[in-house]
């Protein structure tokens, strides 16, 4: 039974066409990577995944709740690690950890233990009691790690988790995720451009312009195509052009409309 | 139910939690009465005297603990601002909550700070000699609150609507200040021209006012009943604004 279940997914804003009929499905327990060229409509699909934003059209259901429908069945299944962060900076890392815990209604003493272990991994205990202003960009992101984690989802999606972080941190934060899955029987599903990283994924789906353009595994992505690297595959399918100004237009546009219109729109 | 009310008061505790952390917002509430009733009250005293033989600065007291109020309240709205800018309000909105639990804890927090800043003026009676007691202050509290209800519930409608901090402090002012002196808090409504009478009566803080005044002194310009009546009325509509309308805010 696929963990999530994505038919035809649209998503326009105005006259902009976000995502334009996506279909894919990922198996329980599976490191999902979802690549594609900037403004391919990634965020925007994760986003309506996690019920941030309502469907224009198609279907998708997430560990079996509807996200249209469902949408308070499917928040509680999940945990998002968005691109930006979203830590509250004034609290200190235990307060977020602790309003994390509140706002799914879960009991502090019962995750005590969790907490603790969590905490230990990610090398955040000493600093458990500081301000979150004073941590670096990767013990940010690793407390934003242990925090989707902490009602145990079963989906954790992480939109670029790595990006902007050096090589060390970006080495220990893949450690996670691999312990994790193994130890929680997470599903995650991550975005990201570092090919490197979608060459550990169980399966990649390739977006561009709203689409699915592809969708394998890393291993008979290269073998098929007969190139040596994920990125050579990636630059094949996509093409070489760069979509940055297309994208940053699209942003501004989208940022424009959202000012204008509904919540989810 | 159980769960949307331990959700508000998550919400609500956080930004209590960040007030109590922030010692300048403690300073404007207490620096801005002092500069009011300093020079405003001490200047016009004389000239307000001759003419209604009530002390001005027992007039303009409960104005000035309304100013407080209002400010407070209106601008605590700028933390959902902040948060979509800084990116926690994404937290906030994937969790299993509803928005209505959100915007319901927000009013309460805004409302909760308001108050605090509302008594750091209260605090200034015994130095002006306006006696109070403790039924005075019973009442005050609970009327403050209502009072700051109204003003953030309009603030969190702007911000829901605001994606950028100098847009809502622009029209923070333009909300604020006609608020402030059109609610009968500087001078009385008696003997103003029908136009400001007009203005006064459609103002949600002019019966703020005169239920402040009325607790402090005694003394009021409308039926106090329909003090009470219109301040909840007011704060439960807008209310039921800022719900509908945080949510339809973007993410």
């Amino acid at each position: 039974m696929a963990i999530i279940q994505v038919q035809n997914l649209v998503k326009t804003f105005g006259s902009i066409h976000a995502v334009r009929g996506a279909t894919f499905q990922v198996e329980e327990g599976e490191l999902f990577g979802f690549l594609g060229p900037n403004g391919a409509g990634k965020t925007t699909t994760i986003n309506v995944l996690c019920t941030l934003l309502l469907p224009t059209g198609g279907k998708a259901v997430v560990a079996g709740y509807d996200v249209v429908r469902q949408p308070k069945e499917v928040r509680q299944s999940i945990g998002i690690i968005f691109q930006d962060p979203s830590l509250d900076e004034r609290l200190t890392a235990m307060e977020n950890l602790r309003f994390h815990a509140m706002l799914y209604g879960l009991s502090w003493k019962n995750l005590s233990g969790r907490v603790e272990m969590f905490l230990d991994m990610v090398g955040l205990s000493g600093r458990r009691n500081d301000l979150v202003k004073t941590f670096s960009g990767g013990m940010k992101r690793r407390l934003e790690i242990i925090r989707g984690l902490l009602h145990s989802p079963k989906v954790l999606f992480l939109d670029e988790p790595t990006l902007g972080l050096d090589p060390q941190s970006r080495r220990h934060i893949w450690g996670y995720i691999r312990d994790l899955r193994e130890r929680e029987g997470l599903t995650l599903f991550m975005t990201t451009h570092y090919m490197e990283e979608a060459d550990q994924c169980t399966r990649v789906a390739i977006m561009d312009q709203g689409k699915i353009v592809a969708l394998n595994t890393p291993a008979s992505f290269k073998e098929t195509l007969g190139l040596p690297t994920m990125d050579d595959v990636f630059l094949k399918l996509t093409g070489r052009e760069i979509r940055e100004e297309e994208a940053s237009g699209r942003d501004q546009l989208r940022d424009l409309h959202r000012k204008w219109t509904g919540r989810r729109q | 139910m159980k769960r949307a009310l331990y959700a508000t008061y998550t919400v609500w505790l956080r930004d209590l939690l960040r007030f109590r952390r922030d010692r300048t917002q403690l300073l404007g509430s207490l620096a801005r009465p002092t500069l009011w009733l300093l020079f405003l009250g001490v200047g016009m005293g004389p000239v307000f005297r001759s003419e209604a033989n009530v002390p001005y600065m027992h007039f303009i007291f409960p104005g000035i603990i309304a100013m407080n109020l209002i400010f407070a309240s209106f601008l605590s709205a700028i933390s959902i601002i902040w948060d979509r800018e800084f990116g926690f309000l994404k937290e906030i909105l994937v969790a299993p909550i509803s928005r209505s639990a959100i915007a319901f804890g927000k009013a309460a927090s805004g409302s909760t700070i308001a108050v605090l800043q509302g008594l750091v003026v209260v605090a200034f009676a015994p130095i002006v000699q306006i006696p109070m007691n403790l039924t005075a202050l019973l009442l005050l509290v609970p009327s403050m609150f209502v009072i700051a209800f109204t003003t953030t519930s309009m603030g969190i409608v702007i911000a829901s609507r605001m994606t950028s901090f100098e847009g809502f402090g622009t029209i923070a002012n333009f909300v604020i200040m006609p608020m402030f002196f059109l609610s009968g808090a500087l001078f009385p409504l008696e003997e103003v021209p029908l136009w400001l009478k007009v203005l006064a009566h459609l103002n949600p803080l002019t019966y703020g006012v005169d239920q402040l005044r009325w607790i402090l002194f005694g003394v009021h310009h409308f039926p106090i009943a329909l003090d009470f009546f219109f301040n909840l009325l007011f704060s439960g509509l807008t209310l039921v604004l800022a719900i509908a309308m945080f949510r339809r805010s973007p993410a």
